[in-house]
């Protein structure tokens, strides 16, 4: 036995301990940093487009891609804490697009039924992220599988429920986009910080409660989560339910965008959020990644999508671009997983 | 001689025809190594995962210090103070140290930041994280805010140890910790068994590893055919001798019952 330890000491001694220092931990934790892969790829986008471009950085440009990111960056945060249990969700922007007809037909000619219309938007949008949670959970059911039935029921729902376009007023539905805040000639809206604030929010929670650790946990390594004594059934129930909140509040910033509702509304939002969570650096396998990461790539994807605009690109190239973006992001992120193994 | 700490009496289970576990009993004493073997198939797998919440059985009773006890899943079994190492380890591979050794646990702020926020005592677990290392002289680990994936097998063994060792306030399990190790890292977690026992709490070892077990346990528990066969000393007993009993070459010898640790 103490001729093990002497091995152990042998051991120590020979890889000398550099990671204690301050400097390394803080250059260590800076490259360790997941945003940091797409923080880069917006800035550098964002360079090269103002280089090639002539109004990319216009206060006007910069304005309208902010306000842009709110409904497709909001949904993402609640693709992002699904995917990050190891699951994804297909039937956000079903959802979303249900929500806002509820409320739209609720609040339609009525100016004081806004903010209760509002309400059951967030109610309607949570018992059906409770539902998909429950099948998940309960059942065990593949997400994928699950969300994707629950889209094809809801796009029908949607459109027995209505056949036409339905327009809100102005008033609390659309006063995201009505107000905010004025730097010089560059406009935030209420949107957008409503956005930066849901990031933040989220951004907190995943990182320093233990609901969020609990979160990682279970995309990880389910089992073990459950060994450590996690609910992991309740865990994931919480991020479904969670979700749908967030696909309400997203429902709420559409109105912002648009006060005119319809059941064919937003139909690439599942793919548009998966987009946006994957270039953010988030895991397909769960268990890795950010919410901040995820917004990060919901820009990303519109500074794309403006820059080659404004360069005069057909937008179809987009698209090929935004494609190829996406199989990057998830072969860096299967390379980075084999190197970890 | 020692009082029991966690006992078991006439526990089978079965699986559908099966009969895993053909009422066999078990004890384990205060302060000891104690190393259970058996054949692929003998039933000590089912025995343990009784004995930590993983599957109830479906007779016999369990007693922890004399107390009898109910486990219906894992957590009933920590929360009464037993903690398993699981051969796949149990962990959170994207998650560093300190909150792989907290995970399920978390400590929260005092004040309203905790109450309110639900905000984590993020420099709390890991200095109570570096201090447990450091009770239980661990030196192979750098820093305990890296990530579990970045870790060697042996690395993730010693910081599930350590995590058993931390909240084990009862009793230890360990199913084939050294299973997946080399020559060397083995070495260090049989060295940690050994700390941790001369903390006072009692490790249950399940190994393959006779050497192993040779070195380390002060009783041998033979599994055989379901039920408890015999147990053992190391001292009074060749290896070619307890390989004899665990696969029935050997008859057993005298009663389980009269060999305690010395």
């Amino acid at each position: 036995m103490t001729d093990s330890l002497e091995l152990a000491g042998e051991k120590a001694a020979a890889v000398p301990d550099t990671t204690g220092t301050r400097a390394a931990t803080i250059a260590d934790r800076f490259f360790r940093n997941p945003v940091l892969g797409p923080l880069s790829a917006l800035i550098l986008a964002v360079i090269g487009f103002s280089i090639f471009t002539q109004n990319f950085l216009s206060v006007d440009n910069t304005s309208l891609i902010l306000q842009q990111s709110v409904v497709v960056g909001t949904l993402a945060l609640g693709q992002t804490v699904i995917i990050l249990t190891g699951g994804i969700d297909l039937a956000n922007g079903a959802i979303m697009v249900l929500g806002t007809l509820v409320v739209a037909k609720m609040a339609s000619g009525n100016h004081g039924l806004q903010v209760p219309a509002l309400l059951i938007g967030f109610v309607v949008c949570a018992v059906l992220g409770l539902i998909s949670g429950l099948i998940v959970s309960r059942l065990g059911l593949p997400p994928f599988i699950v969300t994707l039935g629950l889209l094809t029921i809801l796009t029908s729902v949607s459109r027995l429920y209505t056949k036409q376009t339905v327009l809100v007023d102005d008033g609390p539905l659309t006063w995201l986009s009505k107000g905010g805040y004025l730097f010089g000639q560059f406009q935030i809206t209420f949107g957008v910080v409503l956005v930066l604030l849901s990031v933040a929010a989220l951004h907190f929670a995943l990182t320093r409660t233990a609901w969020g650790r609990h979160v990682y946990a279970v995309g990880n390594n389910d089992l073990a989560a459950k060994r450590t004594g996690i609910n992991v059934s309740r865990v994931l129930l919480s991020v479904y339910v969670l979700a749908g909140l967030l696909y309400a509040l997203a429902a709420w910033q559409a109105f912002g965008r648009s006060p005119a509702t319809s059941p064919n509304a937003y139909p690439t939002a599942n793919l548009d959020t998966i987009t946006a969570v994957v270039i953010g650096g988030t895991s397909l396998f769960g268990g890795r990644g950010t919410v901040l990461g995820s917004y990060l790539g919901a820009l990303i994807v519109l500074v794309l999508q403006s820059g080659l605009t404004q360069a005069g690109i057909d937008p179809l190239y987009q698209n090929i671009v935004t494609g190829v973006l996406v199989i990057a992001a998830v072969a860096l992120d299967s390379i980075t997983r084999k190197k970890a193994r | 001689m020692n009082e029991i700490v966690l006992e078991a009496r006439n526990i089978v289970k079965r699986y559908g025809h099966v009969t895993a576990v053909a009422g066999a009993d078990f004890d384990l004493r205060a302060g000891e190594v104690l190393a259970v073997i058996g054949d692929n198939g003998a039933g000590k797998s089912s025995l343990i995962k009784v004995l930590s919440g993983d599957v109830v059985a479906d007779a016999g009773e369990v007693l922890l210090e004399g107390q009898p006890v109910h486990f219906r899943s894992p957590h009933d079994a920590q929360k009464a103070g037993i903690e398993t190492v699981y051969q796949d380890l149990a962990m959170a591979p994207a998650l560093d140290i300190a909150t792989n050794l907290f995970l399920g646990r978390e400590i929260r702020r005092k004040g309203p930041l905790g109450s309110f926020l639900r905000m984590l005592d993020v420099k709390e677990m890991r200095s109570q994280s570096r201090r447990q290392m450091d009770e239980l002289g661990i030196t192979t680990l750098q820093s305990i805010t890296q990530p579990v994936d970045s870790l060697s097998g042996g690395q993730r063994q010693t910081v599930a140890v350590a995590r058993a060792a931390a909240f084990g306030r009862k009793v230890v399990i360990m199913d084939e910790p050294t299973a997946a190790l080399g020559v060397r890292e083995s070495r260090g977690v049989l060295d940690l068994i050994k700390r941790i026992t001369g903390t006072g709490i009692p490790v249950v070892l399940i190994s393959h590893d006779i050497p192993a077990v040779f070195e380390v346990a002060d009783r041998i528990h033979i599994h055989r055919l379901g039920r408890r066969a015999a147990v053992v000393r190391p001292s009074d007993h060749t290896m070619n001798e307890v390989v004899g009993i665990m696969t029935g070459a050997l008859p057993p010898p005298d009663p389980s019952e009269k060999v305690v640790p010395a």
